[in-house]
């Protein structure tokens, strides 16, 4: 019994020094997100996000590997060290810049509704209206703290926001430009299009990091400059979107 | 005087310190040392501004699970009459089909089954707008309730059933000797036993549903969990978790007392 203790104790440390031996990067994304980061049919992740993380990944000669986690205990997870970085098309706010420090931002985005082609929409109407939004986005906050009059609906992740809006629960939802126009081009999203101008632009997307780790920071701000100056960047850019959603 | 008093007491049995007493204090002052620490936290991170900020919305997501779990488990009790009824039944086809609901809602979990009826059915919007059911399945609340009493309706089925179960044949026999109908027997004499029996599991299934009721914030109903992830999302601080789980122990044991008072209330006559 003493001797069997002591060999899961040995294996156990053993482990560990394997694990803090390893240089593997582990980067968290949420996979919900289409098209920045989301499931394929056989579980794989893909999307605009992972692929800019490989591309930054083979930039910096560091093996890379995945890990997927819910929307809302992102940055927990992030301090808990479950993973190092964070690429899901998190927004650079004020609010998580106290609990996380970001990289340069990766691409820049603006909130905008989406509704129903046949539905008249008028972005300053709101009330009685109601709003879908992912709980735990800036668009989430967006809406409450700008349309008071409206019932803002709040849902765990994207795609539960935008399965109500075709049942017609919804009158409209709120949220990044990119993941909205993924989803309106895509035959999902077919009922709906674009209502008005973005409501609230420059929205900075960064890579989320622990707080203090200014070395995977500079390695992260110097692999972003890489792969916009080799091309890299514009070249998944333009698998996924025909505008240039780095902007300045 | 009675003549309990008047016997004279046993002398107290000697109580040595055996091992398992002494690892009964360790782990109890394990908990009052994870208690205290608990404690400790909640006062050296008190956050007056996040308190005033989200404290009324607390209470307003308190209300909303009181509200849905009230609702749906007194929808649930009704709905459980009939199908305990099924089950009991003689007719081969109605047990059966009372089992079969049983079986179905209590072995998957509510969560699945709050799912499929927002999500589900939602997605079966022309047909059911034509039956004139939509603006209720609209509505994540109507939904939330709908699927909560179905569930509960199961469980509070097999407890009546077990309850009435447990009286013995000999109360359904004494009252058709009286001349009782077979309803007057159970409205009358079984059920009035049955109840007290029933008593505790009811009081556990109200448990279950208070905390089972934390998922309905995942269909957009802000109840009290639905607010604390809120305050979660805004702040990323992890005392309004700890606080949400303070006030669904404050509910629960507050339901724990009220069915001790109860049971010692409908219970007087078997204390000795």
């Amino acid at each position: 019994m003493r001797k069997l203790l002591l060999a899961l104790l040995a294996s156990a440390s053993l482990t560990g020094l394997a694990q803090a031996q390893d240089t593997t990067l582990k980067i968290g994304t949420e996979g919900a997100y289409p098209p920045f980061n989301n499931l394929t049919a056989s579980g794989q992740l893909e999307g605009f996000d992972v692929e800019i993380a490989r591309a930054l990944c083979d930039e910096m000669k560091t093996k890379c590997e995945f890990v997927t986690q819910d929307w809302d205990g992102m940055i927990p997870a992030l301090q808990a060290g479950k993973f190092d970085a964070i690429v899901a098309s998190m927004s650079i706010t004020p609010e998580r810049q106290q609990q996380v420090d970001f990289s340069d931002p990766y691409y820049v985005n603006s909130l905008t509704f989406v509704a129903p082609k046949d539905a008249a929409f008028d972005a300053k109407a709101q009330d009685g209206k109601s709003i879908g939004v992912q709980q735990g986005t800036i668009a989430a906050s967006f809406a409450e703290s700008n349309y008071k009059g409206a019932d803002v609906k709040a849902y765990p992740t994207q795609l539960e926001a935008w399965a109500d809006l075709e049942n017609g629960r919804i009158d409209s939802v709120l949220a990044d430009f990119g993941v909205q126009y993924g989803w309106i081009s895509s035959p999902d999203g077919a009922c709906c299009e674009f209502k008005g101008d973005p409501v609230s632009r420059d929205d900075k997307i960064g890579i989320a990091i622990r707080k203090g780790d200014t070395a995977l920071a500079g390695r992260l701000n110097e692999a972003i400059k890489a792969i916009r100056a080799n091309g890299k960047y514009a070249e998944i850019n333009k698998k996924y979107f025909p505008f240039d959603i780095f902007g300045q | 005087m009675t003549a309990e008093a008047l016997a004279q007491r046993p002398p107290a049995p000697p109580r040595p310190w055996t091992r398992a007493r002494i690892a009964g204090w360790v782990l109890l002052g394990l908990w009052a040392a994870a208690g205290l620490g608990l404690a400790l936290f909640l006062v050296a991170s008190w956050n007056p501004e996040l308190f005033s900020q989200y404290a009324p919305r607390y209470l307003s997501g308190l209300w909303v699970t009181i509200q849905l779990v009230a609702i749906s488990v007194a929808v649930g009790a009704l709905l459980s009459i009939p199908i305990a009824y099924a089950r009991l039944s003689r007719n081969r086809v109605l047990s059966w089909l009372g089992y079969a609901y049983v079986y179905v809602f209590r072995g998957t979990p509510l969560l699945a089954q709050t799912f499929l009826i927002y999500y589900g059915f939602g997605s079966f919007r022309p047909q059911l707008e034509a039956v004139g059911l939509w603006s209720f399945f609209r509505e994540a609340w109507s939904c939330a309730l709908f699927a909560f009493s179905l569930n509960t309706a199961a469980y509070q089925a097999e407890i009546l059933r077990g309850a009435i179960q447990s009286v013995p044949r000999g109360q359904w026999e004494g009252a058709a000797a009286l001349g009782l109908h077979r309803l007057q027997a159970l409205r009358l004499v079984v059920l009035p036993q049955a109840l007290v029996v029933a008593l505790r599991p009811y009081g556990n299934e109200l448990i279950l549903m208070i905390k089972g009721s934390a998922i309905v914030a995942i269909i957009t109903v802000y109840d009290l969990m639905g607010e604390t992830r809120r305050a979660y999302s805004r702040s990323f601080d992890f005392q309004t978790y700890l606080w949400a789980a303070l006030l669904y122990l404050a509910l629960v044991e507050s339901l724990r007392h009220a069915v001790d008072w109860i049971e010692r209330r409908i219970t007087r006559h078997l204390v000795r």
